[in-house]
This record gives C-alpha cells, sequence and structure tokens, in this order.
C-alpha cells in the first residue's frame, strides 16, 4: 500500500507492506537511522519520535496508521546547522553515556517540555519512564532536561 | 520484530468498520491505538489476517457531561481520559488511573475502548471502569446495544462483544464526591500492575475492582459487602480476594498475590475514606 508521511518537513511516499512498523519506515525507507530499535516490545523508548506533535513509539505504529501525518526525528531538530536547546543541554549537562537511548530520551524530553515547560525533578523522572538507559545515566538525562527547562 | 502478513482496510466511521469487521469475519480484528494488538501480533500471540483500523473515527473520541453520568467515547485516548477537566470534577478516579497506563508515549497512542475491549486482567482501566459501575455501549450490524461492565470480562481476553460488534461508548456514573483510591504495585514505573486496586466510598455504598487477580478483572464483591453491614477497613479487606481466582506467575505465586490484595484494598479503602 502507498503511505505518505511528512518528516522533518518533507513529505515522502513509500509502496509498503502493511505490516510496516513506523520505526522500519523511518529507517529503511525515508532511509533515517538516527531514530533506534531497542527492545522492539514499546518497553524502552528507544525508538520514540513525534507523531502529529506528540512523543510515540515508533515500533508499535504501523506505517499505515500514521499515513497522512507529521513525524519528527532526531534529525529534523537541528536547524541551520544549530543543535536543539534539547541536544544543547544534553551534551553540557554529559546526559548520555553509551548514546543508544539518547534520541528517544531527548524526543521524550521535548515532549514533555511541550506539555509541561516547567517541570520539577519528580515530573522530570516521572515524565521520561517510558524510556531506559542501560547506562543507568538517569541523574545527568534528568539534570539536562532540568537545565533545557530553565533556558 | 514484524507482525505476520495481513490486509489492512480504513475506516471512515463505527458503521464502516461494522461492515467490513462483519464482512471478514472471526479473522478480523479492529485496530485503535494498537498498543495492546500490535505487541500481540509481534510476538504471534495473535495473527489477524484482516485489521478494520478505526484510529481515524475521530467522532469516537470525546469525554462528555451526559447528566447523572459521563460518557467517554471508545476512541478517547488514555491521556484526554487523564487530563479531562469533565473525569477530574465527576470521576476522578477514572482519570488518576488512566495516568498510570504505561508510559506517556503509549497514553499519546492507547485508547480507552480499545484496552476495554482488549479485556486484560492485567489492563488498569478494565477494573477501574468496572468499580465504577460503568455501562459499556456496543455498536454491531443490529444497532447498538448496553452491557454492564460486571456482565462483560467473560475470560482471559474474552469479553462478551460479538464478533461482529465495536464498543463505541463507556458510560461512567458521576461519583459525586466519593473518596477514591487507586492503588498500583508494580516493580518498574511502566510496567502492568502485579495486583492493583481501584476502589471509592460514600455514604454506605462502596465499589471496589481488582487488577490481575484472575482471568477478568475482578468486582470485590463480598469487601463492598462488608463494608456495608458495618465492618471495619481491616476486616473488609480482609476479604479482598474472596471473589478472586489468582494465578501464579514469574511476578508473583497465588500466595503473594492475595497478600498483596488484602493489603492494598486496605491502602485503598483508608485514602478513600478520609
Amino acid at each position: 500500500m502507498k503511505v505518505s508521511i511528512t518528516i522533518n518537513g518533507t513529505t515522502q511516499s513509500h509502496d509498503v507492506e502493511p505490516r510496516t512498523l513506523l520505526v522500519h519506515y523511518i529507517r529503511e525507507h525515508a532511509h533515517l537511522t538516527g531514530t533506534n530499535i531497542g527492545c522492539d516490545t514499546s518497553s524502552c523508548g528507544a525508538c520514540t519520535v513525534h507523531l502529529d506533535g506528540e512523543a510515540v513509539k515508533s515500533c508499535t505504529i504501523l506505517a499505515a496508521q500514521a499515513d497522512g501525518g507529521t513525524v519528527t526525528t532526531i534529525e529534523g531538530l537541528t536547524k541551520n546547522g544549530e543543535m536543539h536547546p534539547m541536544q544543547k543541554a544534553f551534551m553540557e549537562n554529559h546526559g548520555l553515556q553509551c548514546g543508544y537511548c539518547t534520541p528517544g530520551m531527548v524526543m521524550a524530553a521535548i515532549g514533555l517540555l511541550n506539555e509541561n515547560p516547567k517541570p520539577s525533578e519528580e515530573e522530570v523522572r516521572l515524565g521520561l519512564e517510558g524510556n531506559l538507559c542501560r547506562c543507568t545515566g538517569y541523574h545527568n538525562i534528568v539534570k539536562s532536561v532540568l537545565a533545557a527547562a530553565n533556558k | 520484530m514484524i507482525p505476520a502478513a495481513f490486509d489492512y482496510k480504513r475506516a471512515g466511521s463505527a458503521e464502516e468498520a461494522i461492515s467490513l469487521i462483519g464482512q471478514y469475519g472471526d479473522e478480523a480484528k479492529f485496530l485503535a491505538g494498537g498498543h495492546s494488538l500490535i505487541p500481540l501480533m509481534k510476538l504471534r500471540l495473535a495473527q489477524p489476517t484482516v485489521l478494520v483500523d478505526i484510529g481515524r473515527v475521530k467522532d469516537l473520541s470525546y469525554v462528555k457531561d451526559a447528566g447523572d453520568h459521563v460518557a467517554i467515547g471508545a476512541l478517547t485516548r488514555h491521556m484526554d481520559v487523564e487530563k479531562s477537566p469533565v473525569l477530574a470534577q465527576h470521576a476522578p478516579l477514572l482519570a488518576h488511573a488512566a495516568s498510570h497506563v504505561g508510559d506517556a508515549q503509549v497514553r499519546h497512542r492507547g485508547t480507552i475502548g480499545g484496552s476495554i475491549a482488549h479485556a486484560d486482567p492485567a489492563s488498569d482501566l478494565p477494573a477501574t471502569t468496572l468499580a465504577l459501575g460503568a455501562t459499556y455501549v456496543v455498536q454491531g450490524p443490529k444497532g447498538k446495544r448496553d452491557i454492564a461492565a460486571r456482565d462483560f470480562y467473560k475470560g482471559f481476553l474474552e469479553s462478551a462483544l460479538a464478533a461482529d460488534e465495536m464498543l463505541v461508548e463507556i458510560k461512567v456514573p458521576k461519583m459525586n464526591g466519593a473518596g477514591w483510591s487507586f492503588q498500583k504495585f508494580n516493580r518498574r514505573a511502566q510496567d502492568w500492575a502485579i495486583v492493583g486496586v481501584a476502589a471509592w466510598r460514600n455514604n454506605g455504598t462502596s465499589g471496589v475492582a481488582l487488577v490481575n487477580m484472575g482471568s477478568t478483572p475482578v468486582l470485590a464483591s463480598a469487601v463492598s459487602s462488608a463494608l456495608s453491614s458495618g465492618a471495619s477497613i481491616a476486616d473488609a479487606a480482609s476479604h479482598a480476594a474472596d471473589d478472586a481466582e489468582p494465578q501464579g506467575d514469574l511476578n508473583a505465586s497465588v500466595e503473594y498475590r492475595t497478600h498483596l490484595a488484602k493489603v492494598l484494598v486496605r491502602r485503598a479503602l483508608e485514602e478513600a475514606s478520609k
């Protein structure tokens, strides 16, 4: 079936099987490999992207469900060579170790601040409950999100 | 993991969805948010050959004050249930329970109707709506009928929905200022409850239901009976598992679940009685 999705401002149409997951559409059809696949069971959040402005787990959405929608991935955050404030905050606060969870963590964190611009530390921890960091680097991730919220 | 191949049909209305599901029969499934179904399909625990996508039936996404109850469209997402001002005022237990479903990403996609129709005893909203005495409105080729939540759950992932029927609305009686509590015991933030309790109390009446204490969500009628005959909270809570037939799994033995149910019902009743 034909599926059209606007990813990072560019509308793309691809002929895909109905069972194609959004994350595979993004990685294998749109060739944007910044979005990682982690657990593949909607637990870890590594595949988090924004669909129509909201953070979602792209491993648990069919590309067909996102047909006609607007997706932002980690690659879509940089504007004119400038990193997004959340990306800068992660860099400045050492909010990543191995980096595997980072794209999903950054997308979830931006989604969180869109809904709650000035969260408390507890609200940040609760808001990121859907994203796992196997390095257990949560302390600096939370610090990064709070720093971004205070900019 | 990628699900097994299936045909994908998109419905623009409830009527179209029901007609499509009737056309394809038992092998077809409705796809709402997909956050229960797609994980099962990846694991081949469900293998429908046709998916009827109802996610775009926007007129089934609403929360309305309907006099003595709140009417919730089946395709209302968990996040919209959680943040609904109407529910905050008239059924705060349900809004709060919705905030415990999965995580933010899951709540952006999963729907209350999908969760109820899926009939997973470990899910939060089937038991919560059961405690609240909700009525589910289902629509089939011959029109709509009401099913009381207490008559809806028939077995593990089995409900009173006929193969050609679709859940379209959840009617939740207004709580009229009742005290309430939602207790969810799990080991990791976003997990399903090992045991959960939804409870409310108001002027001698009460409703208590249990999450993950058997093959269906369980109405703890013995607890409410004890309370209405004047039992103390501790005594009533000792009946928490009387109506349940819990099973053991990796997370908890039958004995541990039974113990947890009693502890959590006591905590829930204490909180609901404040």
